[in-house]
């Protein structure tokens, strides 16, 4: 499986499922599709759960940081959900960790929405 | 229990199936050599990076160029190298993806990756011109 990705909707909150690899090809631009194609619709409240999400390349990062800048210039607020151990220690020694507004409970990450 | 020391070489397409094959057959060796769980993730993914490098970045999809992957190990080494036919780059001219002015950019931290994970890293224009890339990770005795 490349990736799998789901939206669902909290309130006036997106939340992204994903799941599987985040990789360069088809995973990472299923992912910037899918952020893309909130972000025309308008909605500006976007969580990612990335807690099914099994590996991530740099590419995958990219994509997360394209996320960001994408939905931040429309106006919006991108937040990340349940990182994997691995999804964190390279956002870490990647110094992006300090640059999204991370969570580990998923009703605190929709609150800080307001 | 370790298995006797083994050299594989292969000459892939330059596709993103030849990434994820070499990533398999990189990790496989890995696992057999003795390496664990964590190890065996970064080694995954730094020939993953250079993998793309030389497949996306080296001979740019070229169906007529290959990219060359050798896996072997010491007792006490894992050595992987990958070279493309592409035209080269240098490394210099690499920007620092942890520069504040960075830190936004959608690219550039294969390398800086592949540098974390590894215990050496080599990089340098082979005679014909392309990238020769050479990954090391100790085989610690336990």
């Amino acid at each position: 499986m490349s990736v799998k990705l789901s939206s669902r909707q909290v309130g006036d909150v997106t939340v992204l499922d994903v799941a599987g690899r985040i990789t360069l090809g088809e995973g990472s631009s299923a992912m910037r599709d899918a952020l893309r194609d909130l972000v025309t619709k308008g909605q500006k409240k976007i969580l990612l759960n990335l807690g099914e999400v099994s590996y991530i390349d740099s590419s995958g990062i990219g994509e997360l940081v394209s996320g960001f800048t994408t939905v931040t210039n429309s106006g919006g607020q991108l937040r990340l959900l349940n990182l994997t151990k691995r999804v964190k220690d390279l956002l870490q020694i990647t110094k992006l960790y300090t640059v999204f507004d991370v969570h580990e409970d998923e009703a605190a990450a929709i609150r800080a929405f307001a | 229990m370790r298995h006797t020391p083994e050299t594989v070489e292969r000459f892939l397409e330059s596709s993103l199936e030849s990434v994820d094959s070499a990533e398999e057959l990189a990790t496989g060796m890995a696992e057999r050599a003795g390496f664990e769980d964590e190890d065996l993730m970064k080694i995954g993914m730094a020939v993953r990076e250079s993998m793309v490098n030389a497949v996306v970045h080296g001979n740019r999809y070229n169906a007529n160029k290959r990219v060359r992957l050798s896996v072997s190990h010491t007792p006490d080494r894992f050595i992987i190298r990958i070279s493309d036919e592409g035209e080269g780059f240098d490394l210099a001219s690499l920007p620092d993806p942890l520069a504040p002015e960075n830190l936004l950019r959608t690219s550039g931290r294969g390398i800086f990756l592949i540098r974390s994970f590894m215990d050496e890293f080599d990089i340098r224009r082979s005679e014909a011109g392309g990238m020769d890339v050479t990954l090391v990770k100790y085989l610690v005795s336990k």
